[in-house]
Formats: structure tokens, C-alpha cells, sequence
């Protein structure tokens, strides 16, 4: 049963260019996978250490402008560009993790996101690098030899290949003996570093690996709009992660996927009902009723519930 | 020479509001325990509230103010007993998810009663500025100062020398034994953070009218109440005063000296610094650490 549905689901998704016709339906699919991607990425830190990251717009943004740069300065092709985007954010990560993973809890969000703060305004006022508030046009477009990937069907399946890339990292990473440390880290830390689990060591295991999966996330996006400005580092992408993932289910590997695709279609059928202000404003309630009435996610509350139906039918039998 | 005392004087009058918004924050984060990334919200509020009063109601100057802190009071009260009262029990990460929602809900409330255009309060004092030997200061920055100080004096006397201000600290230093001895918990913990959130409508109201109002001002000014509360050390109310009156003197020097486009880069190298390298505060005795 799970199986069929996973294969219809894969099915789906690889054949969605196909049977959707509009691009801008297109466009929600490809913005839904980068979000994807860096839902991802904060439920590794989040969902899985414990830790919440409130900068994480900051990787996504130095993956951006990584890539960005490199290919409009340096005339780099667009695949290392990209691979380099996806190098500095993990090292970016790997210093705030070994400078602020001491830290916990409100302390660790209060340094990520003043870490943000400085990385946006550096965005905003170096302009000889970054051309400031007025952003760099022009990025080129990726190409796989001979075929330009600038059409949105091709983008999608470049992000699509990238969201199956991020998961599997994910997927491997949380079901090694590396994840089994994050849980524990994450349940109890006293018991766990009593155990011999080197706090410090997977803490920034962690923060890289997310760290690098924002700015592959960030890298993805400055190559399909094109255009790169200090909006990358808006705390709305922070906020809209870390709603993804709260409302999917922290801590599982289905949730932000879940949470990703559902937070970027609704806002975008919101879109035209309503205003930009009504959205946000929903935004914030959905949060806070959210944490009232399904406090561990969507993905956990259905596995719970098909569970209690499976056992239901078996007691039926 | 005289540069320099202008600049000093300015970070006066922007740090004395920043000790506003820090006093009210470290009752809220540091004795409550309460990451409130709504606090620059109520800043926010405040600011609109003393123009809606003054615009709408027809108010004077200063009654709109008192309406503004009114005002900032009576929200922080509901928000305490319909959101965090039920979570009581809840982790740190939990409360600190709400008041994310609620600062994105009451900041996109004020974008959508009072639009994006940045609004200007008026207010009645002489526009001209007054010269003191080498430095000049605007009425109204005279006014915003003495009326910061005399708030920040107000709540220390409340928090330490009034029997609401001895319950406060008794409730969130052990809350069993304050209950038992007959301290009502809930309404400790709802004034706690109407009053925190009503010194934040004051700064607000008070700094409006110094610059503008608009509805994503409350955003770096939560941040800025986060450093200054950090500086201070959590729950020292001399702390944060003295925190809000550095880190407003450090932005105006950090904005003449070094290039004003970092002015707002100041408050996050300090949060990040003192974390790192004093995470108790910069005030903190050797036995309050830990």
C-alpha cells in the first residue's frame, strides 16, 4: 500500500510538466521544490538536533550570491558556481556552528539571526561586490551541454532531481549511527555526551550539511529568477522554512516536503482571493494555531491516524 | 571635539528608548522566560496608537501618549491570557513559535489598518533646536529623554520596592513556594508582561514622532531590545538600562565614525560578542553566573 502510493506519487511528480499546462502552475511546482530543498535543510537542524536556526535565509542568500558572482564577475560556468554556492554556505555554516553551537536554545536563534542581520546588510551596502539594493541581473541560465535548462519544464526537473538529491542526503544521514547521535542530542544532551556522543562534533556535522543543503536551495533559485538582490536574506524565507517545517512535522523526513509543497500553493491560491497582507496575516495565525492543535505536524498526525485505523480494521478481522 | 559631544548627545536620546524597549523585554525574556519576538510589535503598536489617538481621536499630544502606553498594556495583558497562559507548561521553543505568529500576524494587522506609507506624528514642541555651547538638540529630543528617564526610574521602583514588584520576583524565581505563600500566579505573570509590553508602546509612542511610523519598524527594534537585554544581562533592570544607553551611543558613533550604512549592524555584532564571549552580561557579578 505505502509502496503503491510512493510510486504513484514519484509518478506524478516526473510526469507534472506533462499534463500542466500553464507555467505558472509550473512555477509554483519549482519554487515548491527549492523551498523543498530548504525545508529540508532547517529540519535537519531543527527537526532532528533540536536546534532552531533563525538566520537560515543568510545560507540561502550566500549560496545566491556565491553562485551569482561567480558567474557574472568571474564568467565560471554555472555548475561549479553552483557547487562553489553550496561550498561557502557549508562553510559559513561550519563557522557559526563552531562559534554558536555552544550556545542553546533562545541564544542560539538570537545569534543566527543577528548573523543574518549582518550578512543583509553587507548584501546592501558593499556595493562594488554585490551591487547593493539594486542586485545583479542577468545570471545566466544552467545548461546541460547542448540544451539550455532555461525553459521552466527543464528547471523542474532540475529541481525536482535536486529535492530527490537533498532527501536521500537527509535520509542517509538521519538513519546512520550520525542521526542516532542528533536524536539523542536531541531527547536528552547530558545522557548522551555521558555516552560518549561528542556534542561539538555532530552539533556542526549538522549545521554544515544544513548549512550546504540552504545554499545548493539558494544557488537553485539564483539560476531560475535570474536575478539576485538583498531580498534573499528577508526573514520571510526564514519564517516560511521554518513554518514548513512545523506545520509538516519536524523530525520526520516527509514533513517539510509535505509542508513545502502545501505552504507554497496555498499562499499562491491566497494569492488570488486576497491581498499580500491578508496572507501574512494569515501566515501568523496558521502558525500560532498550529502550535495549538497540531503541535508535532500534519505528517505525524496522519501516520497516527492510519495507524489507529490499520489496528481498528485488524481488532475488525 | 564638539563632533564628538553631538554625537554623544544624540546616542543619549536614541539609548534612552532602547533602555525602554530593554527593561520591558528583560522582565519578558529574562524573568518569564519568554522569547517575545513580538516585543518590537507593541513598539510598533505604540507608535501607531499615539497617531491614531492623536489623528483620529482628535487627542492632545500627551493624552495620546498615555493612551499609547494604555494601549500596549491592555494588548499584552490578552495576548498573556489567551496564548501564553495555556502554554505555560510548554518548552521554551513552543512559546517562542507563538509570539513568531504573533509578530507576523500584528505587524501585517498594522500593514493592513494603516497601509506601508510611513506616517508622521505630530507633536507640539518648538521645532527649533536648542544650542548648548557646541551641541544642538531638538525640544522634542529633550522631551523623548526625560520622559525615558523618568519611565525606567518608575519601573525600577516598582520592581524593587513596591509588593507587586516583590511578587513579580519572588513568582518567576520559584514559583511553588511564591504560590504558597499567597502570590497569584497568573495575574503575576499577565501583569509581568502587560507591563513589559506597555514600556514598549511608550518607546514607540515616544519615538515616533522622532522619526516615523511605519509597519515594519518594530522589526530591528526587537533586535535592538534583544541586544540591549543581552548587554544587560537577562532580568538586571540597571542592565538593561545601561545596555540600552551603550548600544544607543555605540550605533550613533558606530553611524559617524565608521559609515552609516552599518548603523543597524551595531546591535547584532553585539549580540553575537557578548554571547560568545559574555554570556551573562556585561554587568554580571561573578556570582550571578550560571
Amino acid at each position: 500500500m505505502r509502496g503503491a502510493a510512493r510510486a504513484v506519487l514519484a509518478l506524478l511528480a516526473l510526469t507534472l510538466p506533462f499534463w500542466v499546462g500553464n507555467p505558472y502552475y509550473l512555477h509554483v511546482a519549482i519554487m515548491a521544490g527549492i523551498f523543498g530543498v530548504l525545508a529540508l535543510s532547517l529540519n535537519l537542524l531543527l527537526g532532528y538536533t533540536g536546534q532552531l536556526s533563525l538566520g537560515h535565509a543568510a545560507f540561502f542568500g550566500i549560496g545566491a550570491y556565491t553562485s551569482a558572482l561567480l558567474t557574472l564577475r568571474l564568467d565560471w560556468p554555472v555548475w561549479p558556481a553552483m557547487l562553489a554556492g553550496v561550498a561557502v554556505a557549508a562553510l559559513a555554516g561550519w563557522l557559526i556552528g563552531r562559534l554558536a553551537l555552544k550556545l542553546r536554545g533562545a541564544y542560539f536563534v538570537l545569534v543566527t539571526i543577528s548573523f543574518a542581520g549582518v550578512v543583509s546588510l553587507v548584501s546592501v551596502n558593499w556595493m562594488e561586490l554585490t551591487n547593493g539594493p539594486l542586485g545583479l541581473p542577468g545570471v545566466p541560465a544552467p545548461a546541460l551541454g547542448p540544451w539550455s535548462l532555461r525553459g521552466k519544464d527543464a528547471y523542474y526537473y532540475l529541481v525536482l532531481a535536486a529535492v530527490a538529491l537533498a532527501y536521500v542526503v537527509c535520509a542517509r544521514l538521519v538513519r546512520s549511527r550520525i542521526g542516532r547521535a542528533f536524536l539523542a542530542l536531541r531527547e536528552n544532551e547530558p545522557l548522551a555526551e555521558s555516552v560518549g556522543v561528542d556534542v561539538t562534533h555532530y552539533l556542526v556535522l549538522a549545521a554544515v550539511v544544513s548549512a550546504a543543503l540552504a545554499g545548493g536551495g539558494g544557488a537553485l533559485y539564483a539560476h531560475y529568477t535570474r536575478f539576485v538582490s538583498p531580498e534573499v536574506f528577508l526573514f520571510t524565507y526564514t519564517v516560511t522554512m521554518v513554518i514548513m517545517v512545523v506545520a509538516g512535522g519536524k523530525g520526520t523526513l516527509a514533513g517539510p516536503l509535505v509542508g513545502a509543497v502545501l505552504f507554497t500553493a496555498l499562499p499562491e491560491a491566497l494569492r488570488l482571493a486576497t491581498s499580500w497582507q491578508w496572507q501574512m496575516l494569515a501566515y501568523g495565525v496558521l502558525l500560532v494555531l498550529l502550535v495549538f492543535f497540531l503541535p508535532r505536524g500534519i505528517v505525524p498526525a496522519v501516520v497516527v491516524r492510519a495507524e489507529a485505523v490499520r489496528r481498528a480494521r485488524r481488532a475488525a478481522e | 571635539m564638539a563632533e564628538l559631544l553631538q554625537h554623544l548627545v544624540n546616542g543619549l536620546v536614541l539609548g534612552g528608548t532602547y533602555a525602554l524597549l530593554g527593561i520591558g523585554l528583560t522582565l519578558i525574556f529574562g524573568l518569564m522566560n519568554l522569547v517575545n519576538f513580538a516585543h518590537g510589535e507593541f513598539y510598533t503598536l505604540g507608535a501607531y496608537a499615539a497617531f491614531a489617538a492623536l489623528a483620529g481621536l482628535g487627542a492632545g499630544f500627551f493624552p495620546a501618549l498615555a493612551l499609547a502606553i494604555a494601549g500596549g498594556a491592555v494588548l499584552g495583558a490578552l495576548c498573556e491570557v489567551t496564548l501564553l497562559r495555556p502554554l505555560r507548561a510548554e518548552s521554551i521553543d513552543t512559546t517562542m513559535l507563538v509570539m513568531i505568529g504573533v509578530w507576523i500576524a500584528m505587524q501585517n494587522g498594522e500593514l493592513l489598518v494603516w497601509g506601508g506609507v510611513a506616517k508622521s506624528i505630530p507633536h507640539p514642541f518648538p521645532t527649533a533646536p536648542l544650542v548648548l555651547g557646541p551641541v544642538s538638540i531638538a525640544p522634542l529630543r529633550v522631551f523623548v529623554l526625560l520622559v525615558a528617564g523618568a519611565l525606567i526610574a518608575a519601573s525600577w521602583v516598582l520592581i524593587q520596592k513596591t509588593t507587586l514588584g516583590r511578587a513579580m520576583r519572588a513568582t518567576f524565581q520559584d514559583r511553588d513556594t511564591a504560590a504558597l505563600m499567597g502570590v497569584r500566579i497568573d495575574r503575576i505573570h499577565t501583569a509581568t508582561f502587560a507591563f513589559g509590553s506597555a514600556l514598549a508602546a511608550a518607546a514607540g509612542a515616544l519615538l515616533g514622532p522622532v522619526f516615523l511610523a511605519y509597519p515594519s519598524m518594530g522589526d530591528l527594534a526587537a533586535l535592538k531590545a534583544f541586544s540591549v537585554v543581552i548587554l544587560g544581562g537577562l532580568g538586571n533592570l540597571p542592565g538593561a538600562a545601561l545596555g540600552g544607553l551603550l548600544l544607543g551611543i555605540a550605533e550613533e558613533l558606530g553611524a559617524g565614525y565608521v559609515s552609516s550604512g552599518y548603523r543597524d549592524a551595531v546591535g547584532f555584532v553585539i549580540i553575537i560578542l557578548v554571547l560568545l564571549f559574555r554570556p551573562s552580561g556585561l554587568f554580571a557579578r561573578a556570582e550571578r553566573v550560571g
